[in-house]
């Protein structure tokens, strides 16, 4: 996406409405939503991909090493990660100002 | 034995592919399954499909207008008529292969719908798409309420489930009806695939849905997409409700194949419903006999579906 989302006039859509950029929502910063933020600890990783699969917003990127980094642009810090890792490798800090 | 053999795979998350056709940005909310149901099913699907969604949770999150989040062709249309466009789309598409406007491949084309869309207001576009017989898979998302709207009842919401619409209170509590069997209506209509499915199982779901999709003719899978805000639940918890859904027996999953049953998860014993019922706050003021009448239904219903597993069965093996 060129511009901002707010910027954007009526003017500049496509007639019927049409989005000709695919997935241009990955632009969209949804990480700012978070009040708690994932800290993920390496050593007790066992590269199962169990958090990877079940991230509802795709903010888990398995590395070539099979170890994952949790992509905070997009991570609304649900927890889920935390909640399945079956060896509690992620855990949950409060985010500060 | 031998026959089932192609069943078995072996299995590991990070294996599959890691292309996403649904991108992140969506504007679901904290732990939404249903959003990671969805997920799933585009990833299984693949780049050849085109997808046809009614309004919903799902459509609003993708979409905001100038952006959305799909890799894939896509069009929103009313609450009413997903299957109908679907259908629509697949029979153009097959026109224009035939008079060799495209170059002839497999397209999948998708129908999306929550419960809503699907049980209450999509009802008889998607009876007639099925009936019809277009080649095209139907995938209801069922968080068990009109969620995008603020939490309002549906045909899908459980027995006893306080909504807005219907409030647990002194008189009524909550939800006076019992959840469609919407699985069971598709059932009906002799279509060639029929399953069940869970977020909380990735790799059924996603096998569910490339059958689902390789399959001539209609199929329907119903996903059970746990809500945590309209389900009233912390959202780390998404995922462990999916799964007490389906060990509970309130969720059976199974797939229904040329009319045979075959149970996916099948359990010898259930867990107390109690387990699933009292992790969520839209059951918290249900009462041990109200919980009582909701265990002998689950149980009855899970009978019923076992008879049903054993009956078409007979012989076969």
């Amino acid at each position: 996406m060129a511009k901002p989302e707010h910027e954007i006039t009526w003017k500049e859509l496509n007639v019927g409405c049409v989005i000709d950029e695919p997935g241009n929502a990955a632009a969209y910063r949804t990480g700012d939503w978070r009040s708690q933020r994932p800290v993920y600890n390496k050593d007790r990783c066992i590269r199962c991909g169990t958090c990877y699969i079940f991230c509802p917003d795709m903010a888990i990127k398995i590395l070539a090493d099979g170890y994952i980094e949790h992509d905070l642009y997009y991570c609304k810090g649900c927890g889920i990660c935390v909640e399945e890792c079956p060896t509690d490798a992620i855990t949950m800090v409060d985010e500060e100002e | 034995m031998d026959k089932n053999l192609d069943r078995l795979n072996v299995y590991a998350s990070r294996l599959i592919s890691q292309k996403e056709y649904f991108v992140p940005g969506h504007r679901a909310c904290q732990g939404c399954a249903e959003a990671l149901a969805l997920r799933l099913v585009a990833k299984a699907l693949g780049r050849n499909n085109v997808i046809a969604s009614a309004t919903g949770c799902m459509e609003i999150v993708s979409s905001p207008l100038p952006l959305t989040s799909w890799n894939v062709p896509w069009i929103h249309v009313a609450f009413e008529n997903a299957a109908a466009v679907a259908s629509g789309i697949e029979a153009g598409l097959k026109v224009l292969m035939r008079k060799g406007r495209i170059p002839p491949k497999r397209i999948n084309v998708m129908a999306m719908a929550g419960d809503g869309g699907t049980s209450d207001i999509g009802l008889q576009a998607l009876s007639g798409a099925m009936e019809r017989g277009h080649d095209f898979i139907y995938v209801c998302f069922d968080n068990e309420a009109y969620m995008n709207t603020g939490i309002q009842r549906s045909s899908s919401t459980p027995f006893g489930a306080s909504t807005t619409t219907s409030p647990a209170g002194s008189v009524v509590p909550g939800q006076t009806t019992w959840k469609k069997n919407m699985p069971e209506i598709a059932v009906a209509h002799n279509i060639p695939y029929v399953a069940t499915a869970c977020s909380s199982y990735p790799f059924d779901l996603m096998e569910k849905v490339k059958k689902a999709a390789a399959i001539e003719g209609p199929a329907y899978i119903h996903i059970l997409s746990v809500c945590p805000t309209g389900w009233r639940l912390p959202p780390q918890m998404a995922i462990h409700a999916g799964r007490l859904a389906v060990e509970t027996g309130m969720f059976p999953l199974y797939e229904v194949e040329q009319g045979r049953y075959h149970l996916n998860i099948d359990l010898s014993e259930l867990r107390p419903i109690e387990e699933y019922l009292k992790i969520q706050g839209r059951f918290r003021h249900l009462t041990p006999e109200m919980i009582e009448q909701i265990q002998q239904r689950v149980g009855e219903e899970y009978e019923k579906l076992k008879k049903k597993v054993r009956m078409t069965n007979e012989g076969q093996e």
